[in-house]
Protein backbone atom coordinates (compact mmCIF):
# COMPACT_ATOMS: atom_id res chain seq x y z
CA UNK A 1 0.00 0.00 0.00
CA UNK A 2 1.19 3.01 -0.82
CA UNK A 3 -0.96 6.31 -0.51
CA UNK A 4 0.05 9.88 -1.67
CA UNK A 5 -1.70 12.78 -0.14
CA UNK A 6 -2.02 16.32 -1.20
CA UNK A 7 -3.45 18.73 1.38
CA UNK A 8 -3.52 22.50 0.02
CA UNK A 9 -4.93 26.04 0.63
CA UNK A 10 -4.08 28.87 2.56
CA UNK A 11 -0.98 29.36 4.87
CA UNK A 12 -2.68 29.61 8.18
CA UNK A 13 -5.63 26.86 7.65
CA UNK A 14 -3.30 24.18 9.49
CA UNK A 15 -2.75 22.66 6.31
CA UNK A 16 0.88 21.43 7.69
CA UNK A 17 -0.88 20.22 10.79
CA UNK A 18 -2.95 18.18 9.12
CA UNK A 19 0.14 16.59 7.26
CA UNK A 20 1.69 16.18 10.23
CA UNK A 21 -1.23 14.53 12.05
CA UNK A 22 -1.13 12.19 9.54
CA UNK A 23 2.40 11.49 9.22
CA UNK A 24 2.82 11.02 13.14
CA UNK A 25 -0.42 8.20 12.92
CA UNK A 26 1.57 6.47 10.06
CA UNK A 27 5.10 6.78 12.37
CA UNK A 28 3.05 5.48 15.09
CA UNK A 29 1.61 2.16 12.75
CA UNK A 30 5.03 1.47 11.75
CA UNK A 31 4.71 2.62 8.44
CA UNK A 32 6.80 4.41 6.02
CA UNK A 33 5.97 7.88 5.55
CA UNK A 34 7.39 11.23 4.38
CA UNK A 35 5.98 14.73 4.66
CA UNK A 36 7.06 17.99 2.26
CA UNK A 37 5.72 21.23 3.12
CA UNK A 38 5.83 23.95 0.93
CA UNK A 39 8.37 26.58 2.51
CA UNK A 40 8.82 30.52 1.93
CA UNK A 41 7.10 33.45 0.78
CA UNK A 42 3.72 31.50 0.15
CA UNK A 43 3.47 31.22 3.78
CA UNK A 44 3.21 34.51 4.36
CA UNK A 45 -0.17 34.59 3.18
CA UNK A 46 -0.19 32.74 0.53
CA UNK A 47 -0.85 29.13 -1.22
CA UNK A 48 0.60 26.87 1.23
CA UNK A 49 0.41 22.89 0.44
CA UNK A 50 1.91 20.14 1.98
CA UNK A 51 2.54 16.21 0.23
CA UNK A 52 2.61 13.13 3.08
CA UNK A 53 3.59 9.67 1.35
CA UNK A 54 2.71 6.77 3.61
CA UNK A 55 3.18 3.38 2.36
CA UNK A 56 4.08 0.00 3.41
CA UNK A 57 7.38 -0.22 1.85
CA UNK A 58 10.14 2.18 1.44
CA UNK A 59 9.85 5.59 0.04
CA UNK A 60 11.51 7.02 -3.23
CA UNK A 61 10.62 10.52 -4.03
CA UNK A 62 8.85 12.56 -1.14
CA UNK A 63 7.45 14.85 -4.07
CA UNK A 64 3.67 14.19 -5.26
CA UNK A 65 2.89 14.28 -8.69
CA UNK A 66 0.16 12.97 -8.74
CA UNK A 67 -1.60 12.17 -5.89
CA UNK A 68 -4.32 9.36 -4.47
CA UNK A 69 -6.03 12.27 -2.57
CA UNK A 70 -5.99 16.14 -3.07
CA UNK A 71 -7.83 18.05 0.17
CA UNK A 72 -8.55 21.73 -1.38
CA UNK A 73 -9.27 24.47 1.30
CA UNK A 74 -9.48 26.97 -1.48
CA UNK A 75 -9.97 27.40 -5.01
CA UNK A 76 -6.81 28.51 -6.09
CA UNK A 77 -5.43 24.93 -4.48
CA UNK A 78 -8.05 23.45 -6.50
CA UNK A 79 -7.99 25.43 -9.73
CA UNK A 80 -4.08 24.16 -9.77
CA UNK A 81 -4.43 20.72 -8.61
CA UNK A 82 -7.48 18.81 -9.83
CA UNK A 83 -6.12 17.90 -12.72
CA UNK A 84 -3.46 15.87 -11.27
CA UNK A 85 -5.11 13.41 -9.24
CA UNK A 86 -5.09 10.19 -10.04
CA UNK A 87 -7.67 8.73 -12.01
CA UNK A 88 -10.11 6.93 -9.39
CA UNK A 89 -8.66 9.07 -6.60
CA UNK A 90 -10.26 11.14 -4.35
CA UNK A 91 -11.17 15.15 -4.20
CA UNK A 92 -12.08 17.13 -0.84
CA UNK A 93 -13.14 20.54 -0.93
CA UNK A 94 -14.17 23.22 1.71
CA UNK A 95 -17.34 23.71 -0.15
CA UNK A 96 -17.70 27.19 2.74
CA UNK A 97 -14.89 28.72 0.47
CA UNK A 98 -14.84 27.23 -3.14
CA UNK A 99 -18.16 28.10 -5.10
CA UNK A 100 -17.35 26.01 -8.02
CA UNK A 101 -17.50 22.00 -8.08
CA UNK A 102 -14.81 19.28 -8.66
CA UNK A 103 -14.64 19.31 -12.79
CA UNK A 104 -13.69 16.00 -12.89
CA UNK A 105 -15.53 12.82 -13.17
CA UNK A 106 -13.52 9.94 -12.98
CA UNK A 107 -12.61 10.61 -9.20
CA UNK A 108 -14.76 10.44 -5.64
CA UNK A 109 -15.90 14.27 -4.79
CA UNK A 110 -16.26 14.98 -1.07
CA UNK A 111 -18.05 18.74 -0.58
CA UNK A 112 -17.22 19.47 3.00
CA UNK A 113 -18.38 23.20 4.57
CA UNK A 114 -15.78 22.62 6.76
CA UNK A 115 -15.56 26.26 7.74
CA UNK A 116 -18.88 27.13 8.19
CA UNK A 117 -18.96 23.86 10.69
CA UNK A 118 -16.40 24.73 12.24
CA UNK A 119 -17.64 28.47 12.52
CA UNK A 120 -20.78 26.70 14.00
CA UNK A 121 -18.93 24.87 16.73
CA UNK A 122 -16.89 27.95 17.29
CA UNK A 123 -13.44 27.32 16.28
CA UNK A 124 -13.34 28.86 13.18
CA UNK A 125 -9.60 27.90 12.73
CA UNK A 126 -10.10 24.16 13.07
CA UNK A 127 -11.90 23.64 9.47
CA UNK A 128 -8.47 21.53 8.99
CA UNK A 129 -9.70 18.90 11.44
CA UNK A 130 -13.25 19.06 10.25
CA UNK A 131 -12.09 17.64 6.64
CA UNK A 132 -9.40 15.93 8.56
CA UNK A 133 -11.97 14.10 10.29
CA UNK A 134 -13.94 12.97 7.37
CA UNK A 135 -10.83 12.06 5.49
CA UNK A 136 -10.27 9.62 8.18
CA UNK A 137 -13.55 8.19 7.79
CA UNK A 138 -14.11 7.57 4.01
CA UNK A 139 -10.00 6.14 3.49
CA UNK A 140 -9.76 2.66 4.86
CA UNK A 141 -6.17 3.26 4.59
CA UNK A 142 -6.40 6.45 7.46
CA UNK A 143 -8.13 4.73 10.11
CA UNK A 144 -8.91 6.34 13.61
CA UNK A 145 -6.23 4.17 15.54
CA UNK A 146 -3.29 6.02 17.04
CA UNK A 147 -5.15 9.12 16.02
CA UNK A 148 -5.24 10.13 20.18
CA UNK A 149 -1.33 9.57 20.33
CA UNK A 150 -0.46 11.28 17.59
CA UNK A 151 -2.38 14.22 18.34
CA UNK A 152 -0.88 14.62 21.55
CA UNK A 153 2.29 14.82 19.52
CA UNK A 154 1.63 17.42 17.09
CA UNK A 155 -0.68 19.82 19.53
CA UNK A 156 2.38 21.79 21.10
CA UNK A 157 2.28 22.00 25.14
CA UNK A 158 1.02 25.23 25.37
CA UNK A 159 -1.95 24.27 23.22
CA UNK A 160 -2.90 20.96 24.51
CA UNK A 161 -6.19 23.03 25.66
CA UNK A 162 -7.02 23.04 22.01
CA UNK A 163 -7.24 19.05 22.26
CA UNK A 164 -10.62 18.08 22.62
CA UNK A 165 -11.64 20.99 20.51
CA UNK A 166 -9.96 19.21 17.60
CA UNK A 167 -11.37 16.29 18.38
CA UNK A 168 -14.29 17.37 18.44
CA UNK A 169 -13.69 19.13 15.12
CA UNK A 170 -13.20 15.83 13.63
CA UNK A 171 -16.09 14.22 14.73
CA UNK A 172 -17.89 16.71 13.45
CA UNK A 173 -16.57 16.29 10.07
CA UNK A 174 -17.10 12.27 10.28
CA UNK A 175 -20.42 13.11 10.74
CA UNK A 176 -21.13 15.33 7.94
CA UNK A 177 -23.25 13.55 5.48
CA UNK A 178 -21.83 14.78 2.28
CA UNK B 1 13.91 -1.63 18.30
CA UNK B 2 15.20 2.16 18.79
CA UNK B 3 12.46 4.91 19.06
CA UNK B 4 11.61 6.55 15.89
CA UNK B 5 10.86 10.11 16.06
CA UNK B 6 9.69 12.20 13.13
CA UNK B 7 11.89 15.33 12.58
CA UNK B 8 12.71 17.88 9.76
CA UNK B 9 15.67 17.18 7.70
CA UNK B 10 17.66 20.46 9.38
CA UNK B 11 16.56 19.64 13.06
CA UNK B 12 17.95 16.07 12.50
CA UNK B 13 21.83 17.44 11.55
CA UNK B 14 20.99 19.99 14.92
CA UNK B 15 20.44 16.85 17.21
CA UNK B 16 22.53 14.71 15.19
CA UNK B 17 25.52 17.40 16.22
CA UNK B 18 24.53 18.00 19.28
CA UNK B 19 24.82 14.09 20.03
CA UNK B 20 28.13 13.83 17.97
CA UNK B 21 29.82 16.29 20.67
CA UNK B 22 29.25 19.19 19.16
CA UNK B 23 28.37 22.20 21.58
CA UNK B 24 29.70 25.32 19.45
CA UNK B 25 27.39 26.58 16.76
CA UNK B 26 27.76 29.54 15.05
CA UNK B 27 25.66 31.19 11.99
CA UNK B 28 23.21 33.49 10.19
CA UNK B 29 19.55 32.88 9.76
CA UNK B 30 18.55 32.20 5.96
CA UNK B 31 15.72 30.10 4.10
CA UNK B 32 16.00 27.24 3.83
CA UNK B 33 18.23 25.77 6.90
CA UNK B 34 16.62 28.01 9.50
CA UNK B 35 15.36 25.44 11.33
CA UNK B 36 18.77 23.86 11.93
CA UNK B 37 19.70 27.61 14.05
CA UNK B 38 16.64 27.61 15.68
CA UNK B 39 17.02 24.26 16.87
CA UNK B 40 20.70 24.97 17.97
CA UNK B 41 19.19 28.19 19.63
CA UNK B 42 16.79 26.26 21.58
CA UNK B 43 19.08 23.59 22.58
CA UNK B 44 22.48 25.14 22.93
CA UNK B 45 21.59 26.86 26.52
CA UNK B 46 20.24 24.05 27.97
CA UNK B 47 23.24 21.84 27.64
CA UNK B 48 25.61 24.01 28.32
CA UNK B 49 26.99 24.67 24.71
CA UNK B 50 26.96 27.50 22.71
CA UNK B 51 24.85 29.08 19.77
CA UNK B 52 25.80 32.45 18.64
CA UNK B 53 24.11 34.21 15.52
CA UNK B 54 26.74 36.28 14.42
CA UNK B 55 26.69 39.18 12.68
CA UNK B 56 27.37 38.05 9.30
CA UNK B 57 28.11 34.84 7.61
CA UNK B 58 31.93 36.03 7.16
CA UNK B 59 31.98 36.50 11.26
CA UNK B 60 30.49 32.92 11.75
CA UNK B 61 32.81 30.55 9.74
CA UNK B 62 36.13 32.96 11.60
CA UNK B 63 34.27 32.00 15.13
CA UNK B 64 34.14 28.92 14.08
CA UNK B 65 38.13 28.94 12.78
CA UNK B 66 38.96 30.15 16.18
CA UNK B 67 36.66 27.52 18.42
CA UNK B 68 38.52 24.52 15.53
CA UNK B 69 41.59 25.74 16.97
CA UNK B 70 41.02 24.55 20.43
CA UNK B 71 39.98 21.11 19.12
CA UNK B 72 36.49 21.35 20.22
CA UNK B 73 33.86 20.10 17.80
CA UNK B 74 32.29 23.33 15.85
CA UNK B 75 29.99 23.93 13.30
CA UNK B 76 27.77 26.56 11.32
CA UNK B 77 25.19 26.14 8.74
CA UNK B 78 23.49 28.48 5.90
CA UNK B 79 22.15 28.18 2.42
CA UNK B 80 24.10 28.76 -0.78
CA UNK B 81 24.69 32.56 -0.86
CA UNK B 82 25.86 32.32 2.54
CA UNK B 83 27.98 29.24 2.49
CA UNK B 84 29.47 31.98 -0.84
CA UNK B 85 30.31 34.14 2.15
CA UNK B 86 31.85 32.03 3.89
CA UNK B 87 34.33 30.53 1.55
CA UNK B 88 37.05 32.66 2.64
CA UNK B 89 37.08 31.38 5.90
CA UNK B 90 36.88 27.85 4.93
CA UNK B 91 39.91 28.19 2.59
CA UNK B 92 41.71 29.31 6.12
CA UNK B 93 40.34 26.07 8.05
CA UNK B 94 41.78 24.24 5.22
CA UNK B 95 44.93 26.12 5.30
CA UNK B 96 45.48 25.33 8.99
CA UNK B 97 44.79 21.88 8.74
CA UNK B 98 41.97 22.06 11.32
CA UNK B 99 38.37 20.53 11.47
CA UNK B 100 35.13 21.71 11.46
CA UNK B 101 31.59 21.04 10.03
CA UNK B 102 29.96 23.42 7.17
CA UNK B 103 26.09 22.39 6.03
CA UNK B 104 24.88 23.97 3.09
CA UNK B 105 21.22 23.45 2.67
CA UNK B 106 21.26 24.34 -0.63
CA UNK B 107 18.84 26.73 -2.69
CA UNK B 108 18.62 28.10 -6.46
CA UNK B 109 21.25 30.60 -7.64
CA UNK B 110 23.03 32.07 -8.74
CA UNK B 111 23.17 35.54 -6.78
CA UNK B 112 20.52 35.54 -4.10
CA UNK B 113 18.78 33.62 -6.49
CA UNK B 114 15.37 32.02 -5.13
CA UNK B 115 14.50 30.08 -1.55
CA UNK B 116 13.33 26.79 -3.48
CA UNK B 117 16.05 23.66 -3.55
CA UNK B 118 18.90 23.34 -5.75
CA UNK B 119 21.96 21.40 -5.95
CA UNK B 120 23.68 23.96 -8.04
CA UNK B 121 26.42 24.58 -5.63
CA UNK B 122 28.29 21.24 -6.28
CA UNK B 123 31.14 22.53 -7.82
CA UNK B 124 31.68 25.12 -5.48
CA UNK B 125 31.53 22.20 -2.84
CA UNK B 126 34.16 19.35 -4.50
CA UNK B 127 36.26 22.01 -6.53
CA UNK B 128 37.45 24.39 -3.71
CA UNK B 129 35.38 27.16 -3.45
CA UNK B 130 37.46 28.83 -1.60
CA UNK B 131 40.99 30.19 -2.73
CA UNK B 132 44.39 27.17 -3.07
CA UNK B 133 44.62 23.78 -3.30
CA UNK B 134 42.12 22.08 -0.69
CA UNK B 135 39.74 19.77 -0.40
CA UNK B 136 36.54 19.08 1.86
CA UNK B 137 35.36 16.14 2.69
CA UNK B 138 31.35 16.33 0.88
CA UNK B 139 28.74 14.49 2.23
CA UNK B 140 25.30 14.19 0.15
CA UNK B 141 22.46 13.06 2.78
CA UNK B 142 19.20 11.72 0.33
CA UNK B 143 17.16 11.26 4.10
CA UNK B 144 16.09 13.04 7.19
CA UNK B 145 17.91 9.35 8.20
CA UNK B 146 20.78 10.14 6.47
CA UNK B 147 20.95 14.01 7.68
CA UNK B 148 21.75 12.72 11.17
CA UNK B 149 24.06 9.78 10.46
CA UNK B 150 26.00 11.98 8.10
CA UNK B 151 26.38 14.74 10.55
CA UNK B 152 27.98 12.14 13.20
CA UNK B 153 30.09 10.82 10.07
CA UNK B 154 31.29 14.00 9.00
CA UNK B 155 32.43 15.36 12.43
CA UNK B 156 34.44 12.10 12.72
CA UNK B 157 35.78 12.03 9.52
CA UNK B 158 37.30 15.64 9.62
CA UNK B 159 39.03 14.52 13.00
CA UNK B 160 40.31 11.42 11.52
CA UNK B 161 42.05 13.44 9.01
CA UNK B 162 42.20 16.96 10.09
CA UNK B 163 40.16 18.57 7.50
CA UNK B 164 36.91 20.72 7.29
CA UNK B 165 33.94 18.44 6.17
CA UNK B 166 30.93 19.17 4.49
CA UNK B 167 27.17 18.50 4.64
CA UNK B 168 25.49 19.27 0.58
CA UNK B 169 21.83 18.87 1.22
CA UNK B 170 19.11 20.81 -0.31
CA UNK B 171 16.05 22.59 0.40
CA UNK B 172 13.79 19.40 -0.28
CA UNK B 173 15.58 17.53 2.72
CA UNK B 174 15.68 20.21 5.13
CA UNK B 175 12.63 20.87 5.24
CA UNK B 176 11.03 17.25 4.94
CA UNK B 177 9.88 15.17 7.74
CA UNK B 178 10.71 11.50 8.09
CA UNK B 179 10.86 8.60 10.72
CA UNK B 180 14.89 9.07 12.30
CA UNK B 181 16.80 7.18 14.99
CA UNK B 182 19.56 9.01 16.52
CA UNK B 183 20.06 6.68 19.10
CA UNK B 184 23.20 4.74 17.55
CA UNK B 185 24.70 8.28 17.09
CA UNK B 186 27.76 8.86 19.95
CA UNK B 187 30.48 11.04 20.83
CA UNK B 188 33.98 9.41 20.39
CA UNK B 189 36.41 12.06 21.35
CA UNK B 190 40.02 11.64 20.02
CA UNK B 191 43.11 13.25 21.21
CA UNK B 192 43.75 16.54 19.47
CA UNK B 193 47.75 17.13 20.79
CA UNK B 194 47.88 20.05 17.95
CA UNK B 195 45.44 22.19 19.77
CA UNK B 196 45.23 25.00 21.09
CA UNK B 197 44.15 24.38 25.07
CA UNK B 198 47.01 26.24 27.06
CA UNK B 199 50.04 25.15 27.73
CA UNK B 200 50.12 25.22 31.49
CA UNK B 201 53.60 25.46 30.79
CA UNK B 202 54.54 22.10 30.83
CA UNK B 203 54.63 22.13 26.88
CA UNK B 204 55.77 23.84 23.88
CA UNK B 205 53.25 26.10 22.14
CA UNK B 206 51.19 24.75 19.39
CA UNK B 207 50.52 26.86 16.40
CA UNK B 208 47.50 27.04 14.20
CA UNK B 209 48.26 29.31 11.20
CA UNK B 210 47.48 29.18 7.43
CA UNK B 211 50.85 31.90 6.56
CA UNK B 212 53.54 30.69 4.77
CA UNK B 213 55.97 33.08 3.35
CA UNK B 214 58.69 30.49 2.93
CA UNK B 215 57.73 28.93 -0.56
CA UNK B 216 59.12 25.59 0.04
CA UNK B 217 57.52 25.65 3.39
CA UNK B 218 54.28 26.61 1.44
CA UNK B 219 55.01 23.80 -1.21
CA UNK B 220 56.07 21.22 2.00
CA UNK B 221 52.77 21.79 3.20
CA UNK B 222 50.48 21.38 -0.14
CA UNK B 223 52.16 18.20 -0.69
CA UNK B 224 51.31 16.79 3.19
CA UNK B 225 47.96 17.61 2.43
CA UNK B 226 47.71 15.80 -0.61
CA UNK B 227 49.08 12.97 0.93
CA UNK B 228 46.14 12.91 3.74
CA UNK B 229 43.36 13.39 0.43
CA UNK B 230 44.78 10.71 -1.45
CA UNK B 231 44.51 8.30 1.90
CA UNK B 232 40.72 9.73 2.19
CA UNK B 233 39.97 8.89 -1.60
CA UNK B 234 41.71 5.00 -0.80
CA UNK B 235 39.25 5.02 2.52
CA UNK B 236 36.33 6.75 2.26
CA UNK B 237 34.29 6.92 -0.64
CA UNK B 238 30.60 5.83 -0.31
CA UNK B 239 28.36 5.40 -2.26
CA UNK B 240 24.57 3.23 -2.72
CA UNK B 241 24.27 1.21 -5.40
CA UNK B 242 20.68 0.14 -6.89
CA UNK B 243 19.76 -2.18 -9.86
CA UNK B 244 23.10 -1.55 -11.37
CA UNK B 245 24.12 -5.37 -11.47
CA UNK B 246 22.52 -5.72 -14.94
CA UNK B 247 21.90 -2.43 -16.09
CA UNK B 248 21.72 -0.85 -19.47
CA UNK B 249 21.43 2.72 -18.24
CA UNK B 250 23.16 3.93 -15.51
CA UNK B 251 21.54 7.06 -13.75
CA UNK B 252 23.32 8.66 -11.38
CA UNK B 253 22.06 11.22 -8.40
CA UNK B 254 22.72 12.49 -4.98
CA UNK B 255 20.39 13.86 -2.46
CA UNK B 256 16.60 14.87 -3.55
CA UNK B 257 17.66 13.87 -7.20
CA UNK B 258 18.47 10.30 -6.24
CA UNK B 259 15.09 9.94 -4.42
CA UNK B 260 13.16 10.99 -7.52
CA UNK B 261 15.88 8.81 -10.14
CA UNK B 262 15.23 5.61 -7.89
CA UNK B 263 11.37 6.05 -8.30
CA UNK B 264 12.29 6.54 -12.16
CA UNK B 265 14.47 2.81 -12.08
CA UNK B 266 11.62 1.37 -10.62
CA UNK B 267 9.43 2.58 -12.87
CA UNK B 268 11.51 1.79 -16.16
CA UNK B 269 12.42 -1.79 -14.73
CA UNK B 270 8.20 -2.69 -15.03
CA UNK B 271 8.52 -1.66 -18.22
CA UNK B 272 11.66 -4.14 -18.91
CA UNK B 273 14.13 -1.74 -19.57
CA UNK B 274 17.28 -2.11 -17.57
CA UNK B 275 18.03 0.83 -15.74
CA UNK B 276 20.62 1.30 -12.62
CA UNK B 277 21.17 3.69 -9.82
CA UNK B 278 24.56 5.08 -8.73
CA UNK B 279 23.81 7.37 -5.89
CA UNK B 280 26.87 9.21 -4.73
CA UNK B 281 27.03 9.32 -1.05
CA UNK B 282 30.52 11.02 -0.66
CA UNK B 283 30.98 13.66 -3.91
CA UNK B 284 34.33 14.30 -2.71
CA UNK B 285 35.62 12.04 -2.40
CA UNK B 286 33.35 11.03 -5.78
CA UNK B 287 33.16 7.16 -6.08
CA UNK B 288 34.84 7.36 -9.52
CA UNK B 289 35.75 3.50 -9.47
CA UNK B 290 32.16 2.28 -9.23
CA UNK B 291 31.57 4.63 -12.04
CA UNK B 292 34.50 3.53 -14.14
CA UNK B 293 33.29 -0.36 -13.67
CA UNK B 294 29.91 0.40 -14.50
CA UNK B 295 30.94 1.65 -17.64
CA UNK B 296 32.24 -1.53 -18.96
CA UNK B 297 28.55 -2.90 -18.37
CA UNK B 298 26.07 0.14 -19.79
CA UNK B 299 25.31 1.64 -22.93
CA UNK B 300 25.18 4.94 -21.19
CA UNK B 301 24.98 7.04 -18.07
CA UNK B 302 22.73 9.46 -16.94
CA UNK B 303 23.56 12.51 -14.71
CA UNK B 304 20.33 14.11 -12.56
CA UNK B 305 20.92 16.95 -11.30
CA UNK B 306 19.29 19.95 -10.16
CA UNK B 307 22.27 22.16 -11.56
CA UNK B 308 22.88 22.83 -15.42
CA UNK B 309 25.34 20.05 -15.64
CA UNK B 310 27.99 20.01 -12.72
CA UNK B 311 28.36 16.08 -11.59
CA UNK B 312 28.15 15.48 -15.01
CA UNK B 313 32.37 16.02 -15.33
CA UNK B 314 33.04 13.97 -12.64
CA UNK B 315 31.07 11.22 -14.38
CA UNK B 316 32.98 11.98 -17.47
CA UNK B 317 36.56 11.70 -15.64
CA UNK B 318 35.45 8.62 -13.93
CA UNK B 319 34.67 6.55 -17.16
CA UNK B 320 37.00 7.88 -18.83
CA UNK B 321 34.40 9.13 -21.51
CA UNK B 322 33.87 5.20 -22.31
CA UNK B 323 30.33 5.93 -23.22
CA UNK B 324 27.85 8.37 -23.22
CA UNK B 325 26.50 10.91 -20.39
CA UNK B 326 23.89 13.00 -21.10
CA UNK B 327 22.00 15.32 -18.80
CA UNK B 328 18.52 15.35 -17.42
CA UNK B 329 18.00 18.43 -14.90
CA UNK B 330 16.15 21.01 -13.77
CA UNK B 331 16.93 24.05 -12.01
CA UNK B 332 15.85 27.54 -10.41
CA UNK B 333 14.30 25.68 -7.50
CA UNK B 334 12.39 22.76 -9.57
CA UNK B 335 13.12 19.40 -9.61
CA UNK B 336 12.93 16.86 -12.35
CA UNK B 337 9.96 14.30 -12.46
CA UNK B 338 10.04 10.75 -12.97
CA UNK B 339 8.38 10.99 -16.11
CA UNK B 340 11.25 13.41 -17.31
CA UNK B 341 14.13 11.02 -16.28
CA UNK B 342 11.90 8.03 -17.79
CA UNK B 343 11.55 10.04 -21.24
CA UNK B 344 15.60 11.01 -21.13
CA UNK B 345 16.23 7.26 -21.04
CA UNK B 346 13.99 5.89 -23.61
CA UNK B 347 15.54 8.88 -25.58
CA UNK B 348 18.36 7.22 -25.30
CA UNK B 349 17.85 3.61 -25.51
CA UNK B 350 15.77 4.59 -29.01
CA UNK B 351 18.94 6.33 -30.75
CA UNK B 352 21.04 3.58 -29.58
CA UNK B 353 19.26 0.76 -31.32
Amino acid sequence: MTLEILFAGFGGQGILFSGKLLAYKALLEDRQVSWLPSYGPEMRGGTANCSVTISDTPIGSPIITKPDILIAMNLPSLDKYEDAVKPGGKIFIDSTLITRHVKRTDVEVYEIPATMLANEMGAPTLANMVMTGKLMSVVPEISRDFLEDALHKCVSARHQNLYDLNLKAMDIGAAYEC
Amino acid sequence: MAEKVLMKGNEAIAEAAIRSGCRHYFGYPITPQTELAAYMAKMMPKIGGTFLQAESEIAAINMVYGVAGTGKRVMTSSSSPGVSLKQEGISYIAGSDLPALIINVQRGGPGLGGIQPSQSDYFQATKGGGHGDYHLIVLAPASVQEMADLTALAFDLADKYRMPAMILADGTIGQMMEPVTLENIEYKPVEKPWAITGTEGKRKHNIINSLYLNPEMLEKKNLERFERYKTVEENEVRFESFMMDDAEIGLVAYGIAARVAKNAVTALRAEGIKAGLIRPVTLWPFPKKAVLEASDKVKAFVSVELSMGQMIEDIKLAENSKKPVVLCSRVGGMIPTPEQIIETVKNLEGGMD
